[in-house]
């Protein structure tokens, strides 16, 4: 691969795990959430990221032309070398934590998807289009629990404050770029992240006003962590999911 | 803990109905549990628009439904049974003319 | 015109007459009309009984969810999960027509007055199990569901259609899961084979007692609740599994096992009663951690359900 071909390749392992980390995460969930409506409502969710993080994996193998496949990427690689954001593996916690971290990760998605559905890459262009719609629905339902843990009971605020408290530190790192994003940028191929970061705070904070609850200040940030450096949960989420194939190398399932 | 006191609710009753193409009727196809109309209708499309079977989607609280009793059918619906000339087969016409 | 909460007297022979009629004639009963009282208690029990085992089901099978080995796999185990979980919602849903709410229906699950299908009271212990889920649990159970897309109540059976509809694709995926292990490796093979003798028996004690043991049959056939009884559907399953699973060189854990050519039938062993007992008792090797999750989730979800009541009650308008 050339320069070009591997910064493409990682930008697509970015998006892809992301998307997979994040949907692992929300299937945890499945058979204990607060109510059976919400359940269904979960899985859909994590169906559609598990979705999208098929179509970038499916596409980082493409243009890495070592003939490796979803699965292949997705369950033989360690957790060095996976490209996530250090939000979207953390845990599950509860119900505020779950919808606090998607709903960070959502509208951070939501701008990032809008662009890039306009950039010069067609696949991954056509990939974000199809995205953004099932992100455009994630936003609005995370958007709306938001709502009613923030102006609910004193129980429910003071566990979405706590959610906030707890992952906002992770925020500033979903923007972090290196060398290889900045020659993609260039190309009209990535999304800028200066030109997102705004929009997210803006969005998240004219949210949070309409029910006067407090964005989290003076936080410390976890930065330039990228470079598959990760929490420790990584590495236990993989050797969940990854354990069959790694058990039965070279088997079809 | 401050939540146990209370009853458990899941929430009130919700009835589906929707549209599976432009122009189509609304279809009652169940019932969610929500607390409103905004959670209502999202529940609403996780359940039933699964397959895609929706374009839109009506809910409404399932306590506002008025149903009639069967004991009334025959005072509500028999009479209808003889007005025969509401309908075009009522109408016979020369052979030729064309409607 | 009568108010809705009026059931009208719940004991009266002129109206239990025309009622039986009605039935009689093939006709659905809906929520609103008149019922005799035992009609009602059978269906409630069977009904939130129906939707309490798509709940619990999800259980043995999300099990395997985080660790489903191919990302297809995952979607489609997670989307045939949540199809469950929805079928218990259209089922819960037709049975507060009859007018018992939801989180009475939960309660009674949760005191153990209620009961939901033993046979996920068992454990899934390898990735085969959920193949053998999808083929052999949901196989009996769209044997049974069928039948009951034709039962009297009009809410019970059109759940029953929209569910067997979206079943079919759950039967499919778990044969396929099935094929594509036999055709695997050898210890894949083996996988297959043990989830094969798991579940081969807790799948026929699906269908509950033999009819002469089944006190609740009786009357569920004169209410055409059920059309057809344990035995025979248990046997319409055994005829046409049989053949599938011999197909795919999966052997049936049954050295009495012999094809009838008279009578066009398998002959099996008997089912081993004391097991089915004990599980419906309670004794199963996953009835405490069934009912202990079930019973977390609902806990602690408790102030979010709370939570979306305080908010809606502030904000009237949405």
């Amino acid at each position: 691969m050339d320069k070009n071909q591997h910064a493409l390749f990682n930008y697509c392992l970015r998006l892809g795990d992301n998307s997979l980390i994040l949907g692992q995460r929300i299937t945890e969930w499945c058979s204990h959430a607060p109510i059976l409506e919400e359940d269904i409502a979960l899985a859909n969710l994590a169906l559609d990221l598990i979705g999208q993080a098929r179509e970038f994996l499916t596409y980082a193998g493409e243009i890495e032309k070592k003939g490796r496949a979803e699965d292949d990427l997705a369950f033989l690689r360690d957790a060095n070398e996976f490209r996530n954001a250090l939000l979207v593996e953390q845990p599950n916690g509860d119900f505020a934590h779950t919808i606090v971290r998607q709903y960070l990760f959502s509208v951070f998605n939501y701008h990032l998807l809008t662009e890039l559905g306009k950039g010069k890459d067609s696949t991954l262009a056509a990939i974000a289009v199809k995205s953004l719609k099932e992100c455009t629905y994630h936003v609005r339902h995370s958007g709306e629990w938001i709502l009613r843990m923030g102006d609910g009971t004193e129980e429910s605020k003071r566990r979405l404050f706590n959610a906030f408290e707890d992952l906002w530190m992770y925020t500033a790192e979903l923007f972090d770029t290196d060398e290889s994003d900045d020659l993609l940028v260039k190309k009209g191929i990535a999304v800028d992240m200066k030109t997102i970061h705004p929009l997210w705070l803006e969005t998240i904070k004219a949210h949070l006003d309409k029910i006067s609850f407090p964005l989290p200040s003076n936080h410390y940030l976890v930065q330039g962590i990228k470079k598959g450096k990760h929490s420790e949960h990584l590495g236990h989420i993989l050797a969940e999911m990854q354990f069959l194939p790694r058990a039965y190398p070279g088997t079809k399932w | 803990m401050e939540t146990n006191q209370k009853k458990d609710s899941q929430w009130k009753v919700w009835e589906v109905f929707v549209q599976s193409k432009t122009g189509a009727s609304f279809t009652h196809c169940g019932s969610v549990h929500a607390p409103d109309k905004e959670m209502a209708t999202q529940y609403a499309r996780d359940l039933y628009t699964r397959r895609s079977e929706g374009r839109s989607i009506w809910v409404l609280p399932a306590e506002d439904i008025v149903a009639t009793q069967p004991t009334e059918a025959a005072s509500l619906f028999d009479p209808a049974d003889d007005k025969i000339y509401r309908h075009p087969q009522f109408y016979k016409f020369p052979k030729g003319i064309h409607m | 015109m009568e108010t809705l909460e009026k059931k009208s007297v719940a004991e009266d022979p002129i109206l239990e007459e025309a009622f039986m009629t009605r039935l009689l004639n093939g006709e659905k009963i809906e929520p609103k009309e008149w019922m005799p009282e035992n009609y009602r208690k059978q269906l409630t029990r069977m009904m939130s009984q129906h939707a309490h085992s798509e709940v619990i089901g999800m259980q043995p099978e999300a099990n395997w969810i985080t660790r489903a080995p191919s990302l297809l796999r995952k979607v489609i185990l997670l989307a045939k999960i949540q199809d469950e979980g929805g079928h218990g919602l259209y089922l819960y849903g037709s049975t507060e027509t009859l007018g018992t709410d939801r989180s009475e229906l939960i309660e009674q699950l949760h005191e153990g007055k209620a009961k939901y299908s033993s046979v996920f009271n068992y454990p899934t212990l390898n990735w085969a199990d959920i193949g053998a889920i999808g083929w052999l649990v949901d196989g009996a159970a769209i044997v049974n569901q069928t039948m009951l897309a034709k039962t009297s109540y009009g809410p019970y059976s059109r759940a029953m259609l929209r569910i067997c509809k979206e079943e079919g694709f759950h039967n499919r995926q778990g044969y396929d899961l099935m094929i594509a292990m036999m055709r695997g490796t050898k210890e894949q093979q083996e996988m297959a084979q043990d989830a094969m003798n798991r579940w081969w028996w807790p799948a026929l004690m699906m269908f509950g007692p033999h009819d002469k043991n089944s006190s609740n049959t009786i009357e569920l056939m004169k209410y055409r609740i059920k059309l057809e009884s344990n035995d025979d559907l248990r046997q319409q399953f055994i005829d046409r599994t049989i053949p599938q699973a011999e197909i795919i060189g999966l052997t049936i854990p049954d050295p009495n096992l012999k094809f009838n050519k008279e009578t066009g039938h398998y002959e099996t062993s008997d089912i081993n009663w004391d097991e089915f007992f004990n599980v419906i008792r309670g004794k199963g090797p996953c009835n405490k951690q069934r009912m202990h999750n079930h019973i977390q989730a609902h806990e602690e979800g408790k102030w979010v359900r709370e939570a979306a009541e305080a908010y809606a009650s502030k904000h009237k308008q949405l």
